[in-house]
């Protein structure tokens, strides 16, 4: 399905939540949503059968410098499409609901976004460090991230 | 296997798999609940070999990131290093001659086949018969020595490039890779003789772990993991890259032929078939390959156009996505690396929830992690 | 008469260096693939155990690190004297290509136990691993165990 004509059926059906269409230079094209409607947004994706996104194939936060976002890519197996969402936070307290009673993949790229960002996910059944050790200060991938100078004792 | 409840009320105990052990393919820690012997809960803890590869990748320059590809996966690391050059070349729209596009089929199945033959290996060895494993390594080592002969190294290869691979064939490699496709191709049915219906092993994979078709796309499972639950989905055939396209090969999928559909012995046997079908799609390669340069022309201090590209692309333990977001600079702004093993694991601790602990051992090898590409 | 107890006691370390399956990085496939079919180590005694308190020899391949990093120090101290430890490769000698950028990294697993032999390489051919365990064995023979101390 075209990339248009999906954000053209979101935008009918909810209205506001939906931002805007980032085609020029994005491969797959992102769907821009407010961060408050992705669980209901994600449910509508999956279970519509003209769309079917049954499966998500990443799930990655990212730091704009300016403001962090959350890319969602999605595919389908039964009508082999793909397209991505996205939802844009703040840098102060970034959160937004988690999908991972739609798709139970997500669970452990919510966990590593936590981790490495910051970004909480209101709802997620199991929210905590997966990569760093359970004590480390700080989310290594923002930009603004200084590098500590010991970590028990160990020069980093 | 019917556990009996009319006995004496046991505790649970709680039992550290710790990162330093012979069975978990790597620096995985499991913490597993048990009464007795059924395991309760086995929650997984990783990132003993997180190395930070996102952070550097906003580092260093694009050219530069390719030896950490290596280190991604590094059983496969040809077809981790071809991944980051097609992402960067999808990012900013370079054209490929063909010739490195065969060189880079040839390599990426060759190291398929030498990435099955370890998990072929240290699978059976983590069962208990040692002998495969020895077997398995004697093949590899003859794939090490083409690769060898090719760019000079044994296991972290840095061979594509963005636009190309850094070098031609030299005179007698494809000579070379038929002879060994000929001495390889009757040694699966050696291996099959040898371990792969041997009764025990049989009963110790056999409606072990079974997942369902609907679970496995849910919980994102790629790769022969997804194909042994019975779903046709292989990235070479479905979304096709580079030369695919042009060659004739079977999708493997698990069939269910001695136990259930998705269980661990079907997800070994994904495995062997595929390694066959890697051998018919090299010879395939070596056949049709044309004449050409191998490298495109690319600016030495590149600069992509902004924008932001996802490619995935079929390695051996599932699909390796990259997320690559490019502001115009020589550094990358964000590079997401989304490996099958990662995803994988996600399914873990509901697919051991009532097994031995043994079983446990044949979950982890059924699944062919690497630590690696979980921790990045 | 001492002189023969030592050749004696040395001799029969360095020909059954036990080492400890330690392999945590693309280093540990090397380890693999020297003690397997081709560059076999088992000519030399050297057998893997997959338990610290069994084995002599720590090889530490692969990158160490810090949520790693106390595992480590805690596998050394199981193993019983006398021990060595071999690192292998670039990054356990000095945290190899993720020296400049990683944060996470240990920059060399000599900063958490003692280190006999370092073999450089990333990862270290089979042939230069055997070449580390026969100078490894060469500082064994070199030891003195009995009479007094220099």
């Amino acid at each position: 399905m075209e990339a248009q004509v999906l954000f053209d059926t979101l935008k009918g059906k909810f209205g506001d939540a939906v931002v805007e269409l980032q085609g020029e230079g994005c491969s797959p094209a992102f769907v821009v949503v407010a961060p408050a409607s992705v669980q209901e947004i994600a449910r509508f994706l999956r279970d519509d059968p003209a769309l079917s996104f049954d499966s998500l194939m990443c799930l990655s936060g990212v730091d704009y410098k300016e403001k962090f976002a959350v890319a969602y890519h999605l595919h389908s197996m039964k009508h082999r499409h793909a397209i991505g969402l996205k939802v844009m936070l703040p840098r102060e307290n970034p959160s937004l609901p988690t999908v991972d009673d739609v798709w139970p993949a997500a669970n452990f790229h919510e966990r590593e976004a936590f981790d490495l960002f910051g970004i909480v996910f209101e709802g997620s059944k199991d929210l905590r460090r997966i990569l760093l050790p359970e004590d480390w200060e700080g989310h290594p991938l923002r930009k603004d991230y200084k590098y500590p100078d010991f970590y028990h004792g160990i020069k980093v | 296997m019917t556990i009996r409840t009319d006995a004496l009320p046991t505790q649970e105990m709680t039992i550290n798999m710790g990162p330093q052990h012979p069975s978990t393919h790597g620096v995985l820690r499991v913490i597993l609940t048990t009464d007795g012997e059924v395991v309760t809960r086995a929650v997984p803890d990783m990132g003993y070999l997180h190395r930070g590869l996102e952070k550097i990748g906003e580092r260093v320059t694009y050219a530069q990131y390719m030896p950490f590809t290596d280190r991604l996966d590094y059983l496969a690391a040809m077809n981790c290093n071809c991944a980051w050059a097609w992402t960067v070349e999808k990012l900013a729209k370079i054209e490929v001659p063909a010739r490195a596009e065969y060189l880079r089929v040839i390599v990426c199945e060759l190291n398929r086949i030498s990435s099955h033959l370890i998990a072929f290996g240290s699978y059976t060895a983590d069962m208990g018969a040692f002998t495969p494993f020895l077997y398995a390594i004697r093949e590899r080592e003859r794939v090490n020595d083409l690769f060898e002969m090719l760019c000079g190294n044994r296991l972290t290869y840095n061979y594509a490039r963005v636009g190309g691979v850094s070098g031609d064939a030299p005179p007698g490699f494809l000579e070379k890779t038929k002879e060994f496709l000929d001495y390889f191709e009757p040694k699966l049915d050696e291996y099959n003789n040898l371990i792969s219906y041997n009764k025990i092993f049989v009963h110790r994979l056999a409606n072990v772990a079974v997942i369902p078709a609907e679970e496995a796309v849910a919980y994102g499972l790629t790769g022969p993991n997804l194909r042994g639950s019975g779903v046709p989905f292989d990235l070479r055939k479905d979304e096709p890259y580079s030369v695919y396209p042009k060659f004739d090969f079977k999708v493997c999928v698990g069939t269910g032929e001695r136990g259930t559909l998705g269980d661990c012995f079907d997800r070994y046997m994904v495995r062997i078939n595929e390694m066959r079908e890697s051998v018919k799609i090299v010879r395939q390669a070596v056949a049709q390959i044309p004449d050409g340069p191998v490298r495109a022309k690319v600016p030495r201090l590149f600069k992509p156009p902004v924008g932001e590209a996802y490619f995935r692309s079929e390695c051996p333990r599932g699909e390796t996505g990259i997320y690559l977001i490019s502001d115009g600079t020589v550094n990358p702004l964000r590079l997401k690396i989304r490996t099958g093993s990662f995803v994988t694991m996600n399914i873990f601790e509901k697919v051991t929830r009532g097994l031995m602990i043994a079983d446990v051992v044949a979950v982890i090898g059924s699944f062919d992690i690497i630590l690696p590409e979980i921790d990045r | 008469m001492v002189g023969n107890a030592d050749l004696f006691v040395n001799w029969s370390r360095k020909s059954s260096l036990w080492y400890l399956l330690f392999a945590t990085a693309c280093c540990g496939i090397e380890l693999m693939q020297a003690g397997a079919s081709r560059y076999d180590m088992d000519r030399f005694g050297a057998v893997f155990r997959a338990t610290p308190r069994q084995s002599d020899l720590m090889l530490v391949a692969g990158t160490i690190t810090h949520k790693m990093a106390d595992r480590v120090k805690r596998l050394y101290d199981q193993m019983p004297e006398p021990k060595y430890v071999i690192s292998m490769g670039s990054c356990a000698n000095t945290g190899g290509p993720f020296y400049k950028d990683s944060y996470c990294v240990v920059k060399g697993v000599d900063l958490l136990i003692p280190v006999d032999v370092y073999i450089p390489g990333c990862p270290p051919r089979p042939e230069a691993l055997i070449d580390g365990i026969m100078s490894l064995q060469k500082i064994i023979m070199r030891k003195k165990n009995f009479g007094a101390k220099a």
